[in-house]
């Protein structure tokens, strides 16, 4: 596909400004590129970062039963709470914690009061190759650091992301907050931390379980399950907004079903009852 | 491949071509007129898009524009959707970061052009307005041309402000240089292989023709 883009590329710029004046037409009319229409539109919704896999799988089953689709957008939390106060068009928001839902429903920006609907984990990961001995008590990463072997550590960053939130309190509980500062590389949502940790930029991170079970992550490394009891609990709420229609209200209500529990469940959530 | 990004990327080039294309030409020229007040405090305006980071300009725009900001408010009452997380709030956005690669090229093509052409023009009887269109816009063509090109380019790699004022909206505001973001956290690096590609593909063709065009323009005029 991008082979045919790129026999295409250069007539086009060629033939300078005809083209761009074809191309101001597609703009004045289809100012916003027309989308071809459903039964009913898609619901667009905001999600955390950490969510990427899982999500995805739920909403295409949503789709094969429904019939209705849902349009995800993955980001950090915080930058999506913000992005909603300042106007963005979602109709839903699944959160990485409890506190930005809580955030929004009492600034009046929600449909109803947030809904817990998985709770999440923290894994330590090291990527092939790397040092690091990923175990769930950090003695690996402590010993790593003691030699001064640790280069380089991703985790999320714990002003924006709750699993950045998680790993700075399980740093802490195990003395490494202050001894990995110079070394901690902060990813803007848990997603690019796991990008910085797979990458070979880091000898590891700390990371959402639902990342290190994607598919595309099988082989990159080894890692070990946080103890929940070592960070306070992963709680992921989920609201509607003022601007949910039909299909998202019936998404939010999905999302508690057995279907998309048992996802939730495969994608290494724990799911409260 | 994401052809609807695809598609919002160029309906976005397109779209501050449209706009700026005309006050490009208007300003250029004026700024490769004669010296006026102010005239360094207008040129370092209209360069400064081009040192300040993104962010600056995110900043301000959401501040300015934002829900809860009361022109923001009055926006939404009026059009019915806030002006950031939405195609025109990147069009704006997208105008502004562009001024300068619109307006330099085409300030040079005017003032590449000798006095005593415009003064023999001007002693030919022709009107100001016949003077613009039949003598200096065409030896400024290349310059004009340039900056639709290069602001053309610059649109399709802008990626600080889109990810900013528009989000990642698809087919509103995620545009080609965000879908490879967006792929990228998916941890689909085929994808986003893909779409960078094609985005290098488009850059050099364009700097190749920016090139040839600033060289045949110098050739014409030895």
């Amino acid at each position: 596909m991008g082979h045919a883009f790129q026999m295409s590329a250069l007539p086009l710029m060629t033939c300078g400004l005809r083209t761009l004046a074809a191309l101001l037409f597609v703009a004045a009319v289809g100012g916003v590129p027309a989308a071809t229409q459903p039964v009913a539109p898609p619901a667009t919704i905001a999600a955390a970062a950490n969510l990427n896999f899982a999500l995805t799988e739920v909403a295409e089953r949503f789709k094969r039963e429904t019939g209705t689709s849902v349009t995800l957008v993955f980001g950090a939390s915080g930058t999506l709470t913000r992005q909603i106060q300042d106007g963005a068009p979602f109709e839903m928001f699944l959160a990485a914690d409890e506190e930005f839902p809580a955030q929004l429903a009492a600034a009046g920006l929600t449909r109803g009061a947030a809904t817990v609907y998985a709770v999440g984990q923290l894994v330590i990961f090291s990527p092939t190759g790397s040092p690091l001995i990923a175990d769930a008590s950090l003695a690996g990463l402590a010993r790593l650091a003691r030699a001064g072997g640790v280069s380089r550590f991703a985790i999320a960053n714990p002003a924006v992301a709750p699993y950045g939130r998680a790993a700075e309190a399980v740093l802490r509980k195990r003395g490494l907050w202050v001894t990995l500062q110079p070394a901690l590389v902060l990813g803007d949502s848990i997603t690019q931390a796991a990008q910085f940790a797979t990458t070979g930029n880091a000898v590891g991170g700390l990371l959402a379980y639902s990342l290190v079970l994607a598919p595309g992550f099988a082989d990159r490394g080894t890692y070990a399950v946080i103890p929940a009891a070592d960070h306070p609990p992963l709680r992921q709420a989920m609201v509607l907004l003022p601007a949910a229609g039909p299909v998202a209200t019936a998404f939010y209500a999905y999302m508690r079903r057995d279907a998309a529990r048992s996802i939730l469940r495969k994608h290494g959530f724990s799911v409260p009852e | 491949m994401d052809w609807t990004a695809l598609r919002v990327s160029l309906a976005l080039g397109a779209g501050t071509i449209a706009i700026l294309l005309p006050l490009g030409v208007w300003f250029g020229r004026l700024l490769a007129g004669r010296d006026f007040p102010g005239k360094l405090l207008v040129e370092a305006l209209v360069t400064v898009p081009l040192v300040l980071p993104p962010t600056v300009l995110g900043f301000y725009l959401l501040v300015t524009f934002g829900a809860r900001s009361p022109l923001g408010q009055a926006f939404q009452a009026v059009v019915g959707h806030a002006l950031p997380f939405s195609f025109a709030g990147l069009l704006l956005a997208s105008v502004i970061a562009n001024i300068p690669f619109m307006v330099q090229p085409i300030q040079r093509g005017f003032e590449a052009i000798p006095g005593d052409v415009r003064d023999a023009a001007a002693c030919c009887g022709l009107s100001p307005w016949q003077r613009f269109l039949r003598i200096e816009l065409p030896l400024a063509w290349p310059g004009v041309l340039s900056g639709a090109i290069l602001t053309f380019a610059h649109t399709l790699g802008e990626f600080g402000v889109v990810l900013m004022v528009g989000g990642n909206l698809p087919g509103q505001t995620r545009t080609l240089s965000v879908a490879i973001y967006d792929r990228m956290q998916a941890f689909d690096d085929h994808g986003a292989g893909v779409m960078a590609a094609t985005l290098l593909v488009i850059a050099v063709a364009t700097l190749m023709i920016t090139t040839a065009l600033s060289r045949r323009a110098s050739l014409r005029r030895v």
